[in-house]
């Protein structure tokens, strides 16, 4: 049950992830991954809330996290393409823009998660 | 929204998610604890593969349309995840290891970035050695 649950909900992820991008990044001329940043900020925030939940809920929230947890939230996100956009940007000689990335991402993700923990916590703590 | 992207694409977009997602479920339930390190893991591995993946299909001509969608946006898209790493980090932080937490997240993108580049000048080393046909 739970590796169906997570795989719908990684498939999901995944498809929202390029849409997302391909729709961020549509008209952009810049070469900053604004697509990436906002999937990884987004996915965060849900998946501080949905922490936020899963913790109030107990062991009945397993198969919705599993499915938006897990699966959503955790391929909605990605590393890989975060790794690799930085380091091309580091190849195209383009410092400012990989260290800004590392450091915008990172901390964008965290304030994200933390903002979705707290208010998950004020609304099922 | 989608009436201008081809359908093809996404399902191998939504196929790989599935998959990746999978791989990485089983991958954390493999190695339960300490918290983190499976994350970790995957995410080396998946910036190690991306870098070979995008290295190789730079090589090719025409480009395979449904490779990069299926193995780099779907299987390693979805194999690798970030909102885990952030919440670990948060995790260890509000734990009282702050050392620990800044040492997790710091870490975890420098040793991908350094996956990224192994993969890339691994898979052009291969694909650039002796005897190989052009």
């Amino acid at each position: 049950m739970t590796p169906a649950m997570v795989m719908l909900g990684g498939a999901g992820g995944a498809l929202l992830r390029y849409l997302i991008d391909l729709r961020v990044q549509r008209g952009r001329t810049t070469a900053f991954p604004w697509g990436t940043l906002a999937v990884n900020v987004l996915g965060s925030a849900l998946l501080g809330l949905l922490t936020s939940w899963v913790l109030a809920a107990g062991t009945a929230g397993g198969a919705v996290f599993a499915l938006a947890g897990v699966g959503l939230c955790g391929s909605l996100t990605t590393f890989s393409t975060f790794g690799y956009d930085t380091v091309q940007l580091i190849t195209q000689r383009r410092h400012r823009h990989a260290a800004a990335n590392v450091v915008v991402t990172v901390l964008a993700g965290l304030a994200a998660a933390l903002a979705g923990l707290l208010a998950g916590g004020a609304l099922w703590g | 929204m989608t009436g201008t992207h081809r359908w093809d694409v996404l399902l191998a977009v939504a196929a790989g998610g599935a998959l990746g997602s999978l791989a990485r479920y089983a991958l954390g339930a493999a190695l339960p604890s300490p918290a983190g390190v499976a994350t970790l893991l995957g995410n080396v591995a998946g910036c190690l593969a991306l870098g070979a993946l995008m290295a190789v299909l730079a090589r090719q001509a025409p480009q395979p349309r449904l490779l990069r969608p299926f193995l780099g946006v779907g299987v390693l898209g979805g194999f690798t995840t970030f909102s885990t790493y952030v919440l670990d980090a948060l995790a260890t932080a509000y734990d009282g290891h702050l050392v620990a937490a800044f040492a997790y997240a710091a870490g975890s993108v420098l040793a991908s970035l350094l996956a990224v580049v192994a993969g890339v000048t691994g898979a052009r080393r291969l694909l650039d050695r002796p005897g190989r046909p052009a």
